[in-house]
């Protein structure tokens, strides 16, 4: 399921920017943005928002967070939906984002630790 | 509400005939024979074969064994897919038992998730659950629920025991009367021919104008691929639990129905047989 975790797709989004077509800066609605919040004591990332590819999976955007946040290779990462329940790792973040997206954006809380259920 | 209890029951205790055999690769002391098992449908690979780990582990030395894995004809099996889902999507329309080949070494990281532990197929029921009510009843039934009623749900599937699962899984099943149905219906479309997991969108049981909507309502909205033209050939299956239910069938009663215990609605869409 890994997928290459290497690849620096995302590209950061500036929270200044001034609001426009969404279909424009989305490269035709390929992209949606990700809204990344830290739990508890979890490290905060400096850029929140993100644009994502919509079939760019759990997994992969997992990998890319704790390599942002420099976390070590056996630290876990859980991502949340909600703040309720932890999406399969396969499972590709524009389902989420179609299903429990609003207002134009996804959000997702990541924790080193279970914080929900 | 769950009326027709039957049917439940009948989803519940579905079985499929299966054959596992080694992967003629892995190291054996001596032959290693097939082991033969009913595989429940509406279970996860990884929780109920146990046995079949037993079974072959007999024959082998421990430094030949990783993490166990299952492969259909070429396909490594998702654990995290229910077993139903497995046989319909790869394996429907051929001879049973269902043969399964068992694998102790080369793990496909590329295509499968770990399993290490039962706590790992818990976690993932208990979310696909907590997934399901956020579209149902934003998540008010779910949240709603003891510890002790999620626990419940879990082992009612690990146990297989359908009364226990069914006293908890009623309430979730719930709905007012007025609104008709549940506000989304939790459901994935799954293709043999898509490289995508599977297809997973808002859609409501009832249309705007008040009208129920049916599995043929869906599949022209999130796949009109699979739904034939007037006077054109049927190309595709549309199955759920081993059979093809009419595309007229209200959405909500077959969301009440033929869910599976993590209260999704998995619909394999597979190409028609040609012979």
């Amino acid at each position: 399921m890994s997928d290459n975790a290497e690849s620096p797709t995302e590209s950061q989004k500036e929270e200044s920017q001034p609001p426009s077509d969404d279909s424009a800066t989305n490269e035709e609605k390929k992209k949606i943005d990700v809204l990344l919040k830290a739990v508890g004591d979890t490290p905060i990332m400096k850029t929140k928002k993100w644009a994502v590819d919509k079939g760019r999976t759990v997994q992969s955007l997992a990998q890319f967070i704790s390599r942002f946040l420099k976390l070590d290779a056996n630290e876990q990462l859980f991502i949340y939906v909600n703040q309720s329940f932890a999406p399969s790792p396969d499972q590709e973040v524009g389902v989420l984002f179609d299903c429990f997206g609003s207002d134009g954006k996804l959000v997702l809380h990541y924790c080193k630790s279970q914080a929900w259920g | 509400m769950a009326d027709d209890k039957d049917v439940l029951r009948d989803v519940w205790f579905g079985r499929i005939p299966t054959c596992f055999t080694l992967n003629p690769d892995e190291l054996t002391d001596r032959e290693a024979e097939p082991y033969y098992l009913l595989l429940p449908r509406v279970s996860y690979l990884t929780l109920v074969t146990d046995k079949v780990k037993k079974h072959f582990l007999k024959v082998m030395k421990a430094e030949d064994v990783e993490e166990m894995w299952f492969e259909y004809e070429g396909t490594p099996l998702k654990w995290h897919y229910p077993i139903g889902v497995l046989f319909d999507l790869h394996a429907s329309n051929t001879v049973l038992p269902w043969n399964i080949t068992v694998h102790f070494k080369n793990f496909p990281d590329h295509d499968l998730l770990h399993c290490p532990a039962t706590s790992i197929i818990e976690a993932h029921f208990m979310s696909s659950i907590k997934e399901a009510d956020a579209l149902k009843h934003k998540s008010q039934v779910v949240n709603d629920m003891q510890k002790k009623d999620h626990k419940q749900l879990w082992m009612g599937l690990q146990n297989d025991k359908f009364d226990q699962f069914w006293a908890m899984n009623r309430k979730l099943m719930e709905y007012s009367t007025e609104e008709g149905g549940f506000r989304y219906i939790p459901f994935r479309i799954y293709q043999t021919m898509s490289d995508r997991p599977f297809i997973q969108k808002l859609f409501r049981p009832v249309s705007a104008e008040g009208n129920a909507h049916t599995l043929s309502d869906l599949l022209n909205e999130m796949l009109p691929s699979a739904v034939p033209n007037e006077g054109e050939q049927k190309r595709y299956q549309v199955v759920i639990h081993g059979i093809e239910p009419l595309l007229e069938t209200p959405l909500q009663w077959l969301s009440e129905h033929l869910s599976h215990p993590d209260n999704f609605l998995h619909i394999c869409i597979i190409p028609t047989p040609t012979d």
